[in-house]
């Protein structure tokens, strides 16, 4: 009988276990990757390069996204607004959504499944056809030159993406409101740049995206480099790395409001 | 300067805790072309990992141009390995980037040579392996035995003292076949290279090479030129050479009796 109930119990620690092992693993590789980043201030084409894969081949999935959202938070928060007789606030909410949250937010979560998966699958179908030992027997270091560029390139793009998320957004939002629905025009624009303060909403979303960059990034390129050189191992990695970077965002997300906005 | 390019003295080797090589000797001269065969799965490709010091030997060393690999640091290694070449056994090519980019790869990681040096020794390797015409073809355009020169284009780019061959005859036609081992040889010869050739193509290999060791389940079973490997009434090497399907090597992988596997021993 209690080896019946011991047996769960075991296979549940054995994957705590396993999971705080690869959250040290992982967070060993990105020291790592800090640590080689010497090749890419000596060669910045090779994170241009990335930039264009990561950040500017995301850009149309984030624009229309951003524009959807703000149009669907013009209608909502008109709804809303409206039975106070305050729609003149439109300006803020959507703006104030926006840049604190919906922006890095929704941003991110996009951005995992659109170039996170992407790098995943790249470093390791590179692995499974050993361009990866290839490079180590040519005497060239696979971090410093696969790895830390793609990181580099997905840190520089996140919060340019989640930037113009929210421009988009902000847009939509203001054709919904505005153009469409009728709010007054002067007073969208003006409600809104009296309440968006710069260091309490702008840079606050602005960190907020750096950090789900760097979140996400590092736990793309790990998937990849850690996963099994077999197609299965290959897939399983990618779905692995949309899966927990988007838990990994919404959780940092929760952490990082709560020390950014108290409520004061 | 010592004559052995390769010295390998009482190798073990265990991924975690499978011993997969045992009391390897091995030596191969400078100049020479060295051929290492065995069955898949004896150890071959893990013989070239610890060659070049991607693996740690378990026990014993081996020593490439009297430096111990195993023994050596981070930037001590990688110093070594550009002078080595591998060639893995799907050419390993790097699929974002062309032919013309693929060979001038190391050449542009590791030297500040100006953009038309590389040019001419670029043309210069594809020239060598016959592939000048396909330099602005991507590798996912080439055909296998095409990806293979391609990366021996790439390994020979800086002018390596040893190339290691992963397999480089399997899976080619006979004609890509016979290409291939002409031109192992032809490079060793005129590059002035030592070359180890792991494969388990005996009837190419034979052609061309100087010396051959057979392994088996990790441990060396025979040894000698392709005139005494020929000659050889050893049964292993017998079957290996005539390539006869039951041998010292059972073509059974080992499985309970088949016959009380099918429920028929009850019957
Ligand atoms: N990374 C690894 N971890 C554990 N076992 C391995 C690993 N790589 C290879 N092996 C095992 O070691 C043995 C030798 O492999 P390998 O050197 O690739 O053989 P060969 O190249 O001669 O076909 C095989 O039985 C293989 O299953
Ligand atoms: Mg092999």
């Amino acid at each position: 009988m209690p080896e019946t109930l011991l047996a769960p119990l075991r296979r549940l620690g054995g994957r705590v276990v396993h999971s705080v092992w690869r959250l040290g693993l992982a967070t060993r590789f990105f020291f790592l990757t800090l640590l080689y980043s010497g090749t890419c201030v000596r060669r910045p084409h090779l994170v241009v390069k990335e930039i264009f894969s990561a950040g500017v081949l995301s850009l149309i999935i984030i624009l229309v996204s951003g524009l959807f959202v703000g149009m669907v938070l013009g209608l909502q928060g008109y709804e809303t607004l409206q039975t106070y007789g305050s729609e003149e606030a439109l300006g803020i909410l959507v703006a104030l959504s926006l840049v604190r949250e919906l922006g890095p937010v929704v941003a991110a979560l996009l951005f995992a499944s659109r170039a996170g998966s992407a790098m995943t699958a790249e470093i390791g179908l590179m692995k499974a056809t050993e361009q990866i030992s290839a490079l180590e027997m040519m005497a060239v270091d696979p971090i410093a030159r696969v790895v830390a560029p793609r990181f580099w390139g997905g840190v520089i793009s996140m919060p340019l993406l989640a930037a113009l998320f929210s421009a988009m957004g902000i847009f939509g939002g203001y054709l919904v409101g505005v153009v469409l629905i009728g709010v007054d025009e002067g007073a969208f624009w003006s409600q809104m740049q009296a309440a968006v303060d710069f260091r309490d909403d702008i840079l606050n979303g602005v960190i907020k995206s750096v950090v789900f960059g760097v979140v996400v990034t590092v736990i793309a390129l790990y998937e990849g480099y850690d996963a099994p050189p077999t197609a299965e191992g290959v897939s399983r990695a990618t779905t692995r790395t949309v899966v927990s970077s988007s838990l990994a965002i919404l959780a940092w997300d929760f952490v990082l409001t709560s020390f950014m906005f108290r409520g004061v | 300067m010592s004559d052995n390019l390769v010295e390998i003295r009482d190798l073990s080797f265990a991924y975690t805790d499978r011993l997969v090589l045992q009391g390897i000797n091995l030596t191969a001269r400078r100049g020479q072309v060295v051929a290492i065969m065995g069955n898949s799965g004896c150890g071959k490709t893990t013989l070239m990992r610890l060659i070049g010091g991607q693996l740690k030997p378990t026990r014993g060393k081996v020593w490439v141009d009297g430096q111990s690999v195993g023994d050596l640091d981070f930037a001590g290694l990688y110093r070594l390995r550009r002078r080595m070449g591998m060639l893995f056994q799907f050419g390993a090519l790097f699929t974002d980037m062309s032919v013309y980019d693929n060979v001038a790869f190391q050449l542009r990681e590791h030297t500040d040579l100006p953009e038309e040096m590389i040019r001419d020794l670029v043309l210069m390797k594809l020239n060598a392996v016959g592939l000048r015409g396909a330099q602005d073809l991507m590798p996912s355009e080439l055909s296998g035995g095409m990806a293979r020169r391609v990366a021996l284009a790439r390994a020979i780019a800086l002018d390596p003292m040893l190339i290691m061959y992963d397999e480089p005859f399997a899976g080619l036609d006979p004609i890509s076949l016979g290409v291939a081992g002409d031109l192992i040889r032809r490079l060793t010869d005129t590059l002035g290279l030592t070359s180890l050739v792991v494969t388990h193509d005996v009837q190419e290999s034979l052609k061309i090479v100087d010396y051959v060791y057979f392994i088996s389940e990790g441990v060396i079973v025979a040894q000698g030129t392709p005139q005494d490997i020929r000659a050889s009434e050893l049964p292993y090497v017998h079957q290996f050479v005539h390539g006869e399907e039951d041998g010292p090597v059972p073509f059974h992988h080992p499985a309970p009796d088949y016959a009380e596997e099918l429920g028929l021993a009850h019957a």
